[in-house]
């Protein structure tokens, strides 16, 4: 899905009145130059003038190829196809989904669908969320924990609307079901266009490193937070104080500096998403193999991989093998024994 | 096995290459009908290129937007279209609006009788308007994937997720529902009335035989069948979707089942179109390396109407009579050719 032709479909997010319809009216008035095609799920929420805004039906339908989880979405299939109609007459697409919606089988839509592989290209998965109400939807709506699970860009909105406590709270949760998507805190949606779309998220090869995103000493949290040092000299600059497991949805991260053995890791892969792709959400590795002097990476949603070989590892860089999982309960002793067994001895 | 798609000369082929006319359109094409004696090559968006027996084009502007389906009963063409329009171009080149939605949804698909009645859907719903004028609607369970109106009576195929629903819309009472789990795109009716065909969003046909709703499953395609012509009086139904042509057997009371397709014309690309002659047992066949070929269908037997390496053949068809084949690559590089 790198292929640079192929339009980049970016998937919008987050549960009701979080402000996807801000975000989104914001990315469709603000003069950028660029023009998109937008499929919604309510006509008239949107109130820019855009002969390129398709309603869409949120259309479920399982595949019939065995793969129980494999659910894809017909109307996007058929969508999408007829926006290649109108090629060249707009440069992205952006899908909203409702705030009830799973993200899973739109990305999978991408995964699947050979005319829609064959035209576009998933880009992101940005979830908007809402600093007050969204500790309290995670307890709630299942929905709004799969939406901040699946992200690959979360917005944090309202912010102004939470005192600072209050906004770590929602952000150590958010990081304990995903510590690895790019987090943004806005109020009414202020954010560059460039941090939500044209993201690359799902494209092998931009996957350039896998670290919790807290770790990435907050290059957006200081700049745009700088006015907070000036009267608070006690802020915490990593914002990880507060450390939540949630009970239900987390990420799992195997790291390895031996090599691994590719005739056991890639079985394994595959058939730990065989029997646990119902619980893994989003699955992504850099792979050091054996005697390949090429790193490999991978990407996936629930059953669905794709993996390549993205380039030489330079001569300074640690052939360190790094794999995360995000999803529900998962059995991570038996995750980690199995990694464990695919490094080479 | 054909040789030519080599791109050297071929000797082991009949080529009919220079009898073709080319036209270049200028435009992106989805598909070829006819409007008398002309050539009517659909685009992608906007506009419906005439073209008469000596490759004059006129273009007529039949849309603001992009054209979703075409489809033609020889006198006039319908499209549905993004802007919300189910919009005709007659013989004359007359464009009217036959229907518009009230919220400019997509008109996903359109169909035609040959007495003139129309239908078309948007979403979940498929509108009838016979010629008297009285429109009639009914929801599906879910979107309409493909229409067709069955070759008697006034009856409507609406295609949609989990099978197909049969329609009178003249007649009380519930329309008949024909199941099979998955994603019905488009549907076709036998000629004789006894089967109805859907192409899947698998690589798949389902097929219905109507007297008894018997399953009918015609599998083992590499890609999706995007294009299905009747042949040979209804004997066959030819199919894209491998690199060969697949031709279904609807000789018996059984339909295809239990029986093997014949696989006509094998070459290195997929085919992408395919055209039943009307009167004759030939099928005109186009590929996605840009090749066109005419087969016959008792012995396979081919002949060279375009050489590949081009884009993807997007429309194919004959005229009524059968006089005339037309076709276009996506890229609008047509030609036509008298028989």
């Amino acid at each position: 899905m790198s292929d640079a032709s192929k339009i980049p479909v970016t998937v919008l997010t987050g549960y009701l009145g979080a402000g996807k319809t801000t975000l989104l009216n914001r990315i469709l008035s603000e003069d950028h130059g660029k023009k998109y095609a937008v499929i919604v799920n309510e006509f008239g929420e949107i109130g820019i003038d855009n002969d390129l805004i398709v309603g869409a039906d949120e259309e479920v339908f399982e595949m019939n190829n065995g793969c129980i989880c494999c659910t894809v979405r017909g109307d996007l299939v058929r969508i999408i196809s007829g926006l290649m109609r109108r090629k060249g007459k707009f440069d992205a697409i952006i899908v909203e989904t409702t705030g009830l919606a799973d993200p899973a089988p739109v990305a999978q839509t991408f995964f699947v669908d050979e005319d829609v592989q064959k035209n576009a290209r998933l880009d992101a998965v940005v979830t908007v969320a809402d600093a007050k109400w969204l500790s309290d939807r995670l307890k709630d709506a299942p929905e709004a924990k799969n939406q901040i699970a699946f992200a690959d860009v979360i917005v944090l909105n309202k912010t102004d609307l939470v005192t600072k406590p209050e906004l770590a709270e929602v952000e150590a949760r958010i990081r304990a079901i995903n510590p690895y998507a790019r987090l943004h805190r806005t109020e009414r949606c202020q954010i560059a266009i460039s941090d939500v779309l044209e993201r690359g998220a799902f494209d092998l090869d931009r996957i350039l490193e896998i670290e919790p995103e807290f770790l990435n000493a907050g290059d957006d949290h200081d700049h745009h937070h700088d006015h907070d040092h000036g009267h608070d000299h006690h802020h915490h600059h990593d914002h990880g104080l507060k450390h939540y497991h949630d009970e239900e949805m987390q990420s799992l991260s195997l790291r390895s500096d031996k090599p691994l053995d590719p005739s056991k890791f890639m079985p394994w892969l595959q058939n730990l998403v065989q029997i646990e792709g119902g619980k893994i959400l989003r699955s992504k590795g850099i792979l050091a193999f054996q005697d390949d002097d090429d790193r490999y990476v991978f990407q996936g949603v629930h059953m669905m991989l794709e993996g390549d070989h993205q380039r030489k590892w330079k001569p300074d860089e640690v052939r360190q093998s790094r794999v995360v999982f995000i999803g529900r309960e998962l059995p991570e002793d038996a995750i980690r024994e199995g990694f464990e067994r695919c490094i080479v001895s | 096995m054909s040789s030519f798609d080599q791109g050297g000369e071929a000797a082991s082929i009949v080529s009919v290459t220079d009898k073709v006319k080319p036209v270049s359109l200028g435009m992106a094409v989805t598909a070829v009908h006819y409007l008398g004696d002309r050539a009517a090559f659909v685009g992608t968006e906007e506009t419906i290129a005439v073209v008469d027996s000596e490759g004059e084009i006129s273009k007529v502007d039949v849309t603001g937007g992009g054209i979703l389906s075409a489809v033609s009963d020889g006198s006039r063409i319908l499209i549905g279209g993004d802007d919300g329009k189910v919009t005709a171009l007659d013989k004359a080149g007359t464009v009217s609006v036959l229907a518009t939605d009230p919220k400019r949804r997509w008109i996903d698909n359109v169909a035609v009788h040959p007495d003139g009645a129309i239908a078309w859907s948007v979403g979940k719903t498929a509108f009838v308007r016979a010629p008297k004028g009285e429109e009639k609607s009914l929801e599906v369970p879910s979107t309409a994937g493909g229409l067709a109106f069955a070759p008697k009576g006034l009856r409507l195929a609406i295609a949609h997720y989990n099978g197909a629903t049969l329609w009178f819309p003249n007649m009380a009472g519930e329309p008949e529902f024909l199941g099979w789990a998955g994603s019905h795109h488009a549907v076709t009716f036998s000629p004789d009335n006894k089967f109805l065909v859907t192409a899947m969003h698998e690589p798949a046909l389902h097929g219905w035989r109507l007297a008894d709703s018997r399953h009918m499953r015609m599998t083992g395609y590499p890609s999706r069948v995007k294009s299905m012509s009747w042949g040979s009086g209804g004997r066959f139904l030819a199919t894209s979707g491998a690199d060969v042509v697949i031709l279904w057997p609807f000789v018996g009371k059984d339909g295809p089942m239990g029986k093997e397709p014949a696989m006509l014309a094998p070459m290195k690309a997929k085919v992408t179109a395919v055209a039943c002659h009307p009167k004759q047992d030939i099928l005109a066949c186009g590929y996605e390396d840009g090749t066109v070929l005419m087969v016959r269908m008792q012995d396979g037997a081919e002949i060279l109407v375009r050489r590949n390496e081009t884009p993807p053949i997007a429309a194919l068809g004959w005229n009524a009579a059968g006089t005339w084949l037309a076709f276009s690559d996506e890229s609008g590089e047509a030609g036509l050719l008298r028989l």
